[in-house]
This record gives C-alpha cells, structure tokens and sequence, in this order.
C-alpha cells in the first residue's frame, strides 16, 4: 500500500487531536508546552505534505517559519516559566488565578 | 442713522453682561450706575432715530446677518426703525431708563442687587429686538426673551414659594399662548414663502378669507397671553409678586403692550378679517369693564393697579379692533408713562409701609410723602382720563372711535369702565394719602423715597401731563404706515354733549371715591361689615372665583391625570422596560462572571469551543450556500 498525501492529513489530524486534548486537559505547564509543540507540528506535517502533493515549495518555506515562530516561543516560554518557577515553587496551571475576575 | 440703532440695540446687552459679571459677588452701586447709563444711551439714540423719522427721514433698515438660510427659508437677524418701531424704541427705552434709575434706590437693601440689574437689562435688550425685528421670526425670539425675563423677574425673590409659584403661573400661561403664535407664523410662513414683515403683508391681499382668518386668530391667541386678555389675563395681578420697578417696566408699560403691538404691526392683516377685528374689540371692551370691577374691591395696592393695566390693555384691544390702530399705539404710549408712574409712586408707598399692601392700614400718609401723593394722584388724574392730561386725549379718542364706527355696545361699555377706573384710582388714591392716620394701628413709620427716586420719576411724569399734546403729531408721524383714519363726530353739539358727559361722570365718580375713602371714619376691614359679605363683594375679591376654576377643573383633573401616567405608564411601562433591559444585561453579566475564573486550562477550552462553534457554523453556511437551490425548493414546498 502506498503512502498517500490522505495518510499524512489523517496523522496531522490526529496529532492535532491529541494536541488539542493536551492543550485542555493538562495542568502542568511544561506539557501545556509539549501539547502545544504537538499542534504546532501537525499543522507542519500537513504542509509538507499538501506542499509535496502540489510541488509547491510554499508549504515548506511556511513550515519552516512555523519551526522557527515554535523555537523562539518556547525558547521565551521557558524563560517566563523558570521565573515563576522560582517565585512560587510549582508550575501547576490551578495555581495561577490571579484574573480571576 | 444705522450706528444709532445698533447703540440702540446693543446698549442694553452690554448692560445686563456687564452686571452678569458681578452677580456672584456682593452688592456693587456702580452695577446699577453702568446699566442706568447704558440704558441712557440706549434711549438717546432712540431719540435720535426718533428725529430722524420725524424729520422726514425715510425708515432705517439694516440686515445685521443671515441667521437661517436653508432651501427657500431665508431669515434675517434684520432691524427696522420705523414710525411705528420708533414709537415703542421711545417707550421702552424711556419707562427702561426710569426705572433703571428708580431700582438703585429701590433695591438698595437687596442682596441680589446685580442680579437684579442684570435682568432687568436683559428685558429691554428683549423688548427691543421684539420691537424693532424686520420679521415675524425675529420678533418672536424677543417674545420669549421677554417672556423668560417676566419668568426671572417675578420670581427675583425665589425664596417666596409665591414669587416663583407666580413666575411660573406667568411662563406656563404665556407658553400656551405662544403655541398659538407659532401656529399663526407657521400659516404666515407656509401661505406667503417668507417671514419678512414687508413680504408677508404684501402677500396679504392675494390669500384667501380662510386662511387669513386663521392666522389672524392664531396671532392674536399669541397676543392674548402676552397682553393678559381674558381667559389668560389671571397671571397679570399674580405676576405682581416681582420687585415694584419690574411691575411698573414689564408688567405695565412695556411687556403687556407686546400684544398690542403685535396686533398693531400686523394691521394689514386684520383690516381683510373685520369678524376677527371685531371679536378683538369686543373681547377688549369686555376685559375692560371685567378687569375694573375687580379692582373695584381688591385690597391689595399693586392688584388694584395690575387690574387698571388688564382694563387699559382692554382698551387698546378694542381701538385696534376698530381698526384705530394709531390710537391703539397712543394709548399705549401714553399708558406707559402714567401707568409706570403710578407704579413706581406704589412702590414709594411700600417701601414707607415696609412692604405693606393693603391700603387699608394706610391713610394719610400726603402728610409724611407729599411728592409721591401729587405723583401719584397726578397719575391717577391721567389714567381717569380727565383734561388736560395725557388719558383725557387718548382714552376720549377711542371712546370716539367707538362711537363713530357705531360700536355702541363697546361704546357704552368703555365710557361705564371709564366711571369705574376713575372711582377705583382715587379710591386707592384716597385710602393711601388721605384719611386718618391708620398706619399708626401698626407701629410703621412712613418715610419719603430717596430724592434722586423721585427726580427719576419726574420725566414720566411730565409726559403724563403733557403727553396729549403729542397727539397732532404723533398721528401724522405713524399714519405714514398706519390706515389714517380720522375720527370726528359729525355734529359738534353730539361731540361736546359726548365729551363734557364723559368728563362730568368721571369727576362725580372721582368725588364719589374722596367722599367715601377719604373721610376719617374708614376703618381697616375685618370682614364683619354687611358689605364684605355681600354676594357681589366676594365675586370680585375673588377675581369671580376663575383663579379658582382653573385650580379646581383644569390644574387638579391635570394633576390627578399626571399621576396616573406617572404611576402607570411611566413607572410600569416605560421605567419597567429599562429597567428590564438593564437587569437582563446585569443578571447575564453575574451568570457569566463564572467564566472568568482566571484559570488558563479553562479558557483554552473556551477558546477550543469558540474555534469549533465558529468552523461549524462555516461549514453549515458553505453547504447552506452550495445546495440553496434545493433548500430553497423545500422551503416553498413548505409554504414558507
């Protein structure tokens, strides 16, 4: 059988769906991040699959900004995270209810 | 001649700004020195203008600028000194400087002193844009503004529930009227295309009865508020809670008259509707005798002299009804001269009295006010109408015209008010300057006005005196623009029979007054003589109980009904559905502030339902969009 653009939009599908539930679901940050870097690259899978489908190179220039937009958001989130870390000892998400409104 | 006018114009606004300046501080003589000035000159340039109309001049006529020009609306702020202007550019400016004078006395001890200046200026600055407006619009601007100063002036003393129940009485009445007027401007405008004075009276003869009988009705309806004719006349005597000197300017000589003028200027119309003319007559003749008798009882000095200013209104009604709209505007010129003096001699009076009314408690107080009794008596000698002083030539001409145009019933009616306005000034005379001294009974101490008071009011009363004489000329000045009509009786022996009549019923009414009032046996009421309790003496005490038909059938139902909306429909209805939509918005807000719990996992879950509501709802649409045909067979399949 042969592997198909349909069979990579379904992985991304489901890595989306997988990522999405993470994104929800999770109370540590530092998951929220890896459910996060998920989403991010299954969206990146279906580019470089559509891009390949199409023999348009678009797809995989606009997959490599994503790569890029990623590193730099994590490399800040991380920063921020460390930070709070430090002030209040736990990185849980039900901890950080300050706008409470 | 055009910078005259604008002096004219302007000097008074200056004035009333000027004092505006000081109203929050305390009393300032040099307030009411500036504004009497500027007063003066307001009216020296009248004088001017007045010499220069009378000297042949043509009419001066400016257009300051456009104030409303949209479509075919077009609407001057312009200015007309003519000869009919010019005559009440002179009344106004004159009574307006007298009394400007006569206020820095007469309000000495008041602390709203500059305040008081102020208005009072702005009053004449309203008097003559009314006066001197080139068109209807104009004029009615000064119509409010008048009306607005008669509101701030009668209730000067605001802290009297009375004062401003009267300011209001006064504005409330005066609005019904103005709606009226409106109305009628409204008619003027939609039949003849513009407001301009010359434009619209040309357009005059071209309409039909109809219409003109209409806008005739709807100005005078305007009239009859301003000039208190009856059924509105009721806030005239109550307006007489305002400071002395603002009943003898506004409330006798100047304001009252607006009415008159109105009818006056707008004589080309009411010469084509002669039922309307006459209804105005009538109803002028009416008010005289209405408003005489009751003067003829009322124990409140300043009421007793409204009353005679709604009889005297009542008569210029019924000359410019006649269509004698020369005589009309002498009588009204004449009037405010000796009505603002017997005024302003009332308020001498009070002030002695320290504010006393009734005079009553008076009596002989010639002793201790000798220039304020030959004032005042001098005034009255005008208004009774006897030779040779100014009411003899213009109330004895309208009785004429009454008589030529064989209007007995008016006639008859105007010569029996004539007894009765004679017998009611000298009985007031009499009660407050001669008699025994009743004032002791109540520990006052009268005094004279301060002397600069009284050299004040003298010009006013030389022109009381003398005012007749202008009679010759005056009728050639405005029959320029006014139907000149002459009035004799055609045979001498009627005429003379008709005059030395006249003036015989009014000297035996004046001496009937003196021998009633004025002998030491008059004692102050105390509502037990066979007389007070009479039918007719509580009829007209009691203005014939209108005052209290109004309260009792048109403010009480009024008010009873205002509660019913209040409490039904606003509270209800309107209160209720915005309340409503505030609450529903408020309970939604505390519902939902759940949502805002800070926690960031559950607003990423928000945003994920947002995210697939949204693509949902897209993909229903495109699909919507790609079968619509089909959908919309279904639809009509359905009836829809």
């Amino acid at each position: 059988m042969e592997i198909g653009l349909n069979h990579y939009l379904v992985l991304s599908t489901i890595l989306f769906a997988i990522g999405l539930v993470g994104v929800m679901r999770r109370k540590n940050l530092l998951l929220l991040f890896f459910a996060t870097e998920i989403l991010l690259n299954s969206v990146n899978i279906a580019f470089a699959a559509i891009s390949h489908y199409y023999g348009d190179l678009t797809g995989q220039m606009f997959a490599f900004f994503v790569i890029a937009i990623a590193a730099s958001e994590v490399a800040v989130g991380l920063g921020l995270l460390i930070v709070w870390y430090k002030m209040h000892g736990n990185i849980d998400l039900d901890n950080m209810a300050t706008m409470k409104g | 001649m055009e910078k005259y006018l604008y002096i004219a114009l302007f000097a008074p606004l200056v004035s009333s700004l000027f004092s505006a300046l000081f109203t929050a501080t305390p009393k300032k003589q040099f307030t009411g020195i500036v504004g009497s000035l500027l007063i003066f000159a307001s009216f020296v340039s009248s004088s001017i203008l007045l010499v220069h109309i009378l000297s042949g001049g043509a009419p001066v006529h400016v257009e300051m600028m456009t104030w409303m020009a949209t479509g075919n609306l077009y609407i001057p702020f312009g200015f007309l000194v003519d000869q009919v202007s010019v005559t009440m550019m002179m009344v106004v400016t004159l009574v307006s400087t007298v009394v400007h004078v006569y206020s820095i006395g007469y309000m000495d001890h008041d602390k709203g002193f500059n305040r008081f200046f102020s208005y009072l200026s702005a009053f004449v600055f309203s008097m003559m844009i009314l006066v001197m407006s080139d068109n209807f619009a104009g004029l009615f601007i000064g119509w409010e503004g008048v009306g607005l100063c008669s509101w701030l002036l009668i209730g000067f003393w605001f802290h009297k529930e009375s004062a401003t129940w009267a300011a209001n009485e006064a504005f409330i009445m005066n609005r019904i009227a103005d709606l009226g007027m409106l109305i009628g401007l409204f008619l003027i405008y939609w039949n003849t295309g513009t407001l301009q004075y010359e434009g619209a009276f040309a357009a005059v003869p071209s309409l039909d009865n109809s219409t003109l009988t209409w806008i005739a009705i709807f100005l005078f309806v305007g009239a009859m508020g301003k000039s208190a004719q009856f059924p509105l006349h009721t806030w005239l005597a109550d307006a007489m809670e305002g400071p002395t000197p603002v009943s003898a300017l506004i409330h006798a000589a100047t304001m009252v008259t607006a009415g008159v003028y109105l009818v006056i200027r707008s004589n080309p119309i009411y010469a084509q509707t002669p039922d309307v003319s006459m209804f105005i007559a009538s109803l002028g003749a009416f008010v005289a005798l209405f408003a005489a008798t009751m003067a003829l009882v009322n124990r409140d000095m300043k009421r007793i002299i409204a009353y005679s200013t709604l009889s005297q209104l009542g008569y210029m009604f019924a000359a410019a009804g006649l269509g004698a709209y020369w005589v009309a505007l002498f009588h009204l010129m004449a009037h405010a001269f000796f009505k603002a003096l017997l005024f302003l001699g009332a308020g001498n009076v009070m002030h002695a009295m320290h504010d006393e009314l009734d005079p009553f408690k008076m009596g002989g107080l010639k002793k201790v006010m000798k220039w304020s009794w030959i004032m005042m008596t001098l005034a009255s000698v005008a208004l009774a109408g006897i030779f040779p002083l100014a009411g003899f030539f213009s109330k004895d001409t309208i009785l004429e015209v009454a008589f030529v145009e064989h209007a007995y019933i008016i006639y008859g009616v105007l010569l029996f008010t004539a007894g009765l306005t004679a017998f009611y000034s000298f009985r007031l005379v009499a009660l407050i300057f001669h008699g025994e001294d009743r004032y002791k009974l109540f520990n006052i101490h009268p005094h004279e006005a301060y002397r600069y008071m009284l050299i004040a009011m003298s010009p006013l009363l030389i022109l009381a005196i003398i005012a007749g004489s202008f009679k010759g000329g005056f009728y050639e000045m405005v029959t320029t623009l006014l139907p000149a009509t002459e009035y004799h009786i055609h045979s001498h022996l009627v005429e003379w029979v008709m005059i030395i009549g006249t003036q015989l019923f009014v000297i035996f009414a004046v001496l009937h007054a003196y021998k009633k009032y004025a002998n030491s046996s008059v004692k102050v009421p105390d509502g037990t003589s066979e007389m007070e309790n009479s039918f007719m003496y509580k009829l007209l005490l009691n203005q014939y109980y209108i005052p209290y038909a109004y309260e009792e059938f048109l403010v009480k139902p009024y008010r009873e009904l205002s509660t019913v909306f209040w409490e039904k429909v606003d509270l209800k209805i309107v209160d209720a559905t915005v309340d409503g939509i505030a609450n529903v918005i408020y309970t939604t807000g505390e519902k939902t502030r759940g949502m805002q719990d800070g926690n960031l996992s559950t607003m990423l879950r928000y945003m994920v339902i947002g995210t697939v509501v949204l693509l949902s709802l897209a993909v229903v649409f495109a699909l919507a969009v790609k079968y619509a045909g089909g959908i919309q067979g279904i639809l009509s399949g359905l009836g829809v």
